[in-house]
């Protein structure tokens, strides 16, 4: 063999999706580390007269702009001691033993270093992790974040959007802006249409820091998490902060009524350019400390938009996974990540997710794109809303809560019209620019931003610079509701603002329910300790979860009528036959009785015509019965075969199995088997029953040709399993086969 | 007035308290409606937390384990009283390399000022790092 030698199967998967993606070995130097790199510090802390004076490897003196802010406001000395003293192991197994609190947990973290917290997440398998994040999580119940964006700004697409994110259940909704001076428009469409969804979901959008807290004092914002933070100095200094500065703006946010989320994630540093030779865990493990020490409520972590990067390392998903952990464990709100997309594979990253999924975090994905991903303009759309089918399935799959829940096609069409129309009262209202009767329409019923109308763009964002130069406010808006008979979203958005009083959602892994009611770490925590606590995806919540639009009852699934009389050919009990041509035709139970037609929609009468066309154009003396004792195609072939005049024997179930049998053969074994019915036509039963008289015959046979479709079980499982209930209803135990007469099987359809 | 808060039986303060929480004008909270909107008695400015209400915030993170929580809503509940433009500008002089040590403890001055006590020794201490760190400006 040469050495150009080349395998088609390698080649044919070097075309796959997945190899789109570069693996890479790691590279410390350059913080290609997934975790316990070469260089990351041995945990350490050293007090001395109440002040520290080493941390993580490091003097004080040396110590950088983070190691500062931690002594000052991360580390709990009181506890330190405590905690720092327990072995890595002790700390793992805490972390996973469901009798340890997550109260006692989180009493030990303040009092850990950097370095300590990433060893010891750093121990834990991903199973393990798993585990320990549905310990750690900070409230009780996951949630999830919507993306809600499009490529036109169309407001009343971003509303109408927005709209069926609330109705759906995502408790958050974030959008952003291609063109900055949009942004008061696209707020103000978030704001309208998530009220109009469901009361209460609160809204963010992803601007610069003036321009958003411009939005925010207004009322057309009530979160951000727009606040990075690095896990080096350099890189901090580089995103054009220090943790000082993130912690300020942090409390300014908050005085205007903000609730706050920092941003981190694992390979931010390596893809900046200075990760100082240290693995992306243990850098997080100090963006995390930093996030708390900040004040922060919570955190959007998850390596976030580095998430291809950190794939491609060894260990990548675990490290991701492992973060996550650290900041539920450092008692933060995490959303976390799978919002950027993380692999070109639908497997890869629905793999990635699993590890946030199953466990449950405060919001699952950090923003699900509820509209195709040609619209995400956070450049992510991981998962987006050609993909809303597939996650409903893998929560009924796991029952596990991901956060989004079925609604049907025309309560979402209700709600979309009804954002799309109330934007447009708005802006009406407001003296913004027109939106039209056809884009409210293409609002409600389009796939993407590509079946909207185009609008005056200049028209906009000069109506956008207006309504922040009046002042505008969420007031206004919901008066503006108010005055065209909009009176239930006004008061949704009122609400909205009396929670700007009352500043309840300040506190941990705050969401609003419909009701007004705030629920956060506080007054909802997790208290997991185990099986039967905690979360439990059961009762009504797990009954509107199973609920998915195109579920069917099975009992109203067709495949004949069922329950006609009695077997309209049946005859006298069937005799063993002499003629050595002779070929038994031998049905099942239900055939062409309660059932009549077979998986593949043939009817009954016609499969028997072309079986029986078939054995005699072979030489063949067709006989029919019927075997009524057992169901299973392998005993009404046997049986048929032992009354054969030639021994041998053609079975049929009623669901278009089929088998060719033999009377000396053991009943398991046969002829030939064809298990393949979905894919059968006329002309394959035609054959088959070409073939029973050639092996009748003593002829020589060559097995009927026959397809394979490895996908027909997955399909048809279901409708197989309901066809074979009737056939095995309509045994009679025991009961000696009968004859059948041909004219008798016409089968109306 | 101080208020003793149990986060147990007090939060969410909107739901359990609306005693304790006014706007700034003294609106309370059951007054933040759509009526009162349209009557004219509810308007924008109107529409936002106290630094009373914030500190309370404060007293309930605190209570409920997060001192770092806590301590950031303490600085927001000074923090509201700050009007919007000089709240941009302090954040823009924390940034890296904008301001002199000076010219922080200028603004440290403003915000104990303000009664922003503890901010202002949050940016002091900020000053004190950025210098050691070659984080000020020269």
């Amino acid at each position: 063999m040469s050495d150009e030698a080349r395998s088609r199967r390698f080649t044919a998967r070097e075309k796959a999706p997945l190899r789109r993606e570069m693996l890479v070995q790691p590279w410390p130097e350059l913080g290609l580390v997934a975790s316990a790199g070469p260089a990351d510090p041995e945990p350490e802390l050293v007090v001395q007269g109440g002040a520290v004076t080493r941390l993580d490897g490091r003097d004080s003196d040396d110590f950088d702009v983070i190691d500062r802010f931690l002594v000052a406001h991360g580390l709990d000395l009181d506890v330190a001691p405590e905690a720092m003293a327990l072995s890595d192991e002790r700390l793992a197994r805490m972390l996973v033993d469901v009798d340890v609190s997550r109260g006692e947990l989180v009493r030990l973290a303040r009092g850990l270093t950097p370095a300590k917290l990433a060893r010891v997440v750093g121990m834990l398998d991903p199973v393990e992790l798993m585990m320990a994040l549905k310990k750690l999580r900070a409230r009780r119940d996951p949630g999830n974040q919507a993306h809600v964006t499009n490529l036109k700004e169309s407001p009343a697409l971003l509303a109408a959007d927005a709209a069926e994110a609330a109705r759906r259940g995502f408790d958050e909704l974030e959008t952003t802006v291609g063109v900055a001076r949009y942004a008061p428009l696209n707020a103000l469409a978030l704001l309208v249409g998530s009220q109009t969804g469901r009361p209460g979901v609160m809204t963010q959008c992803a601007v610069e820091e003036r321009r958003n807290l411009e939005l925010a004092i207004r009322g057309l914002v009530t979160y951000a998490e727009t606040l990075s933070v690095y896990g080096t100095e350099r890189v901090f200094a580089d995103g054009d902060d220090t943790p000082w500065s993130k912690a300020f703006l942090a409390s300014a946010y908050a005085s205007r009524g903000v609730k706050v989320r920092f941003t981190s994630g694992t390979g931010s540093e390596a893809l900046m350019g200075h990760a100082e030779g240290l693995s992306m865990l243990y850098l997080e493990a100090r963006c995390v400390s930093v996030v708390r020490a900040a004040g922060a409520q919570g955190v959007q972590n998850g390596s976030i938009s580095c998430v291809a990067l950190v794939l491609s390392v060894p260990g990548g998903t675990r490290a991701i996974l492992a973060e996550n952990v650290l900041a539920a464990w450092l008692d933060l709100e995490v959303a976390s990540g799978n919002d950027a997309i993380a692999s070109h594979s639908a497997i890869r990253k629905t793999a990635k997710l699993m590890g946030q999924f199953l466990p449950g975090t405060d919001f699952v994905t950090s923003g699900y794109s509820v509209m195709p991903r040609s619209d995400n303009t956070f450049g992510g759309g991981n998962y987006d809303a050609d993909d809303i089918d597939e996650w409903l399935t893998i929560q009924r799959d796991w029952q596990v809560d991901g956060g989004i829940e079925p609604v049907a096609e025309g309560e979402l069409l209700r709600v979309r019209e009804r954002a799309a129309r109330a934007v447009q009262a708005t802006f009406a209202e407001l003296g913004l620019p027109d939106i039209t009767e056809p884009e409210v329409e293409s609002a409600t019923v389009g796939h993407s931003s590509g079946d909207m109308p185009d609008r005056d763009r200049a028209a906009d964002v000069e109506a956008a610079d207006q309504l922040l130069a009046r002042g505008v406010s969420a007031l206004d808006v919901a008066l503006a509701l108010d005055r065209r008979g909009f009176d239930e979203i006004a008061e949704a958005i009122v609400g909205m603002l009396r929670q700007r009083v009352a500043a309840d959602y300040l506190q941990t892994s705050a969401v609003i329910e419909p009701d007004g009611l705030v629920r956060s770490a506080v007054n909802d925590p997790n208290t997991y300790l185990g099986p039967g606590t905690g979360y439990r995806l059961e009762g009504e919540r797990w009954e509107l979860l199973q609920a998915l639009p195109h579920v069917v009852d099975p009992r109203e699934l067709g495949g004949g009528e069922e329950g006609a009389a009695s077997s309209a050919g049946d005859g006298d009990v069937a005799a063993t036959g002499t003629d050595p041509s002779e070929v038994v035709v031998a049905l099942g139970p239900a055939f062409a009785d309660g059932v009549r037609e077979t998986i593949s929609g043939l009817a009954h009468a016609d499969v028997l015509d072309a079986i029986l066309a078939g054995v005699r154009e072979a030489g063949g003396s067709p006989r029919l019965v019927r075997v009524r004792r057992s169901a299973d195609v392998a005993f009404i072939g046997h049986d048929g075969a032992l009354l054969s005049g030639s021994g041998v024997a053609l079975g049929l179930q009623s669901k278009g199995t089929a088998v060719i049998h033999r009377a000396e053969l053991q009943p398991l074994d046969n002829l030939e088997l064809f298990g393949m019915s979905p894919l059968y036509t006329l002309e394959s039963y035609r054959a088959m029953g070409r073939n029973a008289a050639g092996y009748a015959l003593g002829q020589r046979v060559g097995p009927v040709p026959t397809e394979l479709d490895n996908f027909a079980r997955a399909k048809l499982i279901v409708t197989t399993t309901l066809l074979h209930a009737r056939e095995t209803r309509a045994i009679v135990p025991g009961a000696p086969a009968v004859e059948v007469s041909v004219a008798r099987t016409d089968a109306s359809r | 007035m101080p208020v003793e808060l149990d986060p147990a039986t007090d939060y969410p303060l909107g739901t359990r308290r609306p005693d304790l929480v006014r706007t700034p004008s003294g609106l309370p909270l059951d007054r933040v409606t759509l009526p009162a909107a349209r009557a004219g008695e509810l308007v924008s400015p109107d529409v936002r937390a106290t630094p009373e209400t914030l500190a309370l915030q404060a007293e309930v993170a605190r209570k409920a384990g997060r001192a770092q929580l806590a301590d950031g809503l303490e600085r927001a509940s000074e923090l509201a009283s700050v009007p919007d433009d000089e709240l941009l500008e302090i954040y823009t002089a924390l940034r890296p390399g904008r301001s002199t040590p000076d010219e922080l403890e200028a603004w440290a001055v403003r915000l104990d000022d303000l009664g922003a006590r503890r901010t202002a020794s949050f940016v002091r201490e900020a000053a004190a790092v950025y210098v050691e760190r070659g984080l000020a400006a020269e």
